[in-house]
């Protein structure tokens, strides 16, 4: 059973749905006693890193997901989840979980053309495989909506990329943790496809 | 690079398609989660419901219709209509929707974006403007004026004026449509939707007008747009999205291929 880690951040239902499409079991949970005892564990989040931090504090879940992840427990981050994996935030200057190395800068562009948050579909490029992108085709698109990014200090923890305006990391990850940028529940077939990837993954680095 | 965005309009009404849509060589779609089902299995990028239901009992039709669509439908999809309160803009967020798409409601009180946006955060804010050319005057300096009620009401807004302030109060994109060019079917406006698209850091997306692939072409460069709306082009079978994504494909723009 994946268990979806409620934070009061989000888009906690739309990942739900796209699972129960899947037919994969999972629950939507703020109990860091269920998050402990949990199979899979799935972290996403929309909004501000300040007060995603503050509530995950407030409801011990940063203790759950740490303890989680020591235990090798199989974790998805999305989006702000992502970013909530590193050590830093830009936004609010925000101490975070900390379970790989890094900050979440914003985007700072030149280009007037681009327009901040990156918001739209959009190519990835893998830096490594990883069993997430298991029979994902190359010119998949993703549905992005950020305006920061999750930056590791360790590159080798950055599994793919995506081009605006410069390479900026668009998945991470470290042993039994992953994390994409991108939104998966709003990427169509590609997306689902690594919903589906990862509830078959048991952790084990690749 | 992100890629341009096709979004198509469905027009919903008592919970059903208020024209019913006609796929190539399929028979007659009356059902909204239908029409979009299909149209996400033939790689559309984003979908807008618009709810026009005149009576308020029965809006509690579309919220079924959200729901249903975002158990099935697995892109960003949001819908306006009737949507006068930052409740109603939650209800349909909680339905499943993405976005919430802001109209007339704005005009009249402004306040409701920036609330929208506070409670949703802006990225989910979509600001609907529709636009009339009147000529350059003192009152509407761009030549561009906002108009309502589908355009029978005239505001006396400057239309590039509205779209900074929406930007300001947090919309997190605009939708462009053109009440001179809607229902033409020879092409966007692109003069207006270039200068908004330039005057603006939001993505703009623009509506109205869209006939033919090269009318979504024109938009997506020359316009400067970064999404085009269509609805009868793709609902009644005179082009399929596949045949609009590949040419425009191999006239050198980025669109999601699936």
């Amino acid at each position: 059973m994946i268990v979806i880690v409620d934070y009061a951040a989000g888009n906690l239902t739309s990942v739900k749905r796209a699972l129960d499409y899947l037919k994969i079991p999972s629950i939507i949970s703020p109990d860091p006693k269920v998050i402990a005892s949990a199979e899979q564990i799935i972290f996403p989040g929309v909004g501000h890193a300040a007060a995603a931090m503050g509530t995950l504090r407030q409801r011990g879940l940063d203790r759950a997901l740490k303890d989680a992840f020591a235990a090798g427990t199989p974790i998805l981050g999305i989006c702000l989840g992502t970013q909530i994996i590193l050590s830093r935030a830009e936004e609010g200057d925000t101490a975070c979980l900390g379970l790989i190395p890094g900050t979440v800068p914003r985007f700072k562009l030149s280009d007037p053309a681009l327009k901040v948050p990156h918001m739209g579909w959009d190519t990835i490029k893998l830096t490594r495989g990883h069993p997430i992108f298991r029979d994902i085709k190359p010119g998949d698109e993703y549905y992005f909506v950020h305006s920061y990014y999750p930056k590791p200090s360790d590159s080798s923890a950055v599994i793919a990329t995506c081009e605006y305006q410069g390479e900026f990391p668009a998945v991470i990850g470290d042993k039994n943790i992953v994390g994409t940028q991108f939104h998966p529940e709003k990427s169509g077939p590609a997306g689902l496809g690594i919903l589906k990837n990862f509830a078959a993954w048991n952790g084990a680095p690749c | 690079m992100l890629s341009k965005r096709i979004i198509a309009c469905l027009d919903v009404r008592n919970g059903k398609l208020a024209k019913s849509i006609k796929f190539v060589n399929t028979k007659d779609i009356g059902d909204p989660v239908d029409a979009a089902r299909k149209y996400y299995e033939d790689g559309i990028d984003e979908l807008v419901f618009y709810d026009i239901t005149a009576s308020s009992d029965k809006r509690n039709i579309m919220i079924d219709v959200v729901s249903k669509v975002a158990s099935q439908v697995f892109i960003p999809f949001s819908v306006g209509g009737g949507l006068r309160t930052v409740e109603d803009f939650t209800r349909v967020r909680l339905a499943g929707a993405e976005k919430v798409n802001v109209n007339t409601a704005a005009v009249s009180n402004p306040q409701l974006i920036a609330d929208a946006s506070a409670s949703l955060g802006s990225q989910a804010v979509v600001l609907s403007m529709d636009v009339l050319r009147v000529g350059v005057s003192p009152a509407t300096p761009s030549g561009y004026e906002i108009v309502t009620h589908g355009g029978r009401t005239r505001t006396g807004i400057d239309a590039l004026a509205w779209a900074k302030k929406g930007e300001q109060l947090g919309a997190g994109e605009l939708v462009v449509n053109s009440i001179d060019a809607d229902g033409t079917k020879t092409g966007y406006e692109l003069t207006l939707t270039r200068m908004i698209a330039e005057s603006v850091g939001i993505p703009v997306i623009a509506s109205g007008g869209g006939g033919a692939p090269e009318h979504l072409y024109d938009v997506l460069t020359e316009g400067k747009a970064d999404a085009a709306l269509i609805a009868s082009i793709l609902h009644y079978g005179e082009y399929r999205l596949r045949d609009i994504k590949e040419y425009l494909h191999k006239r050198g723009i980025k669109v999601r291929l699936v």
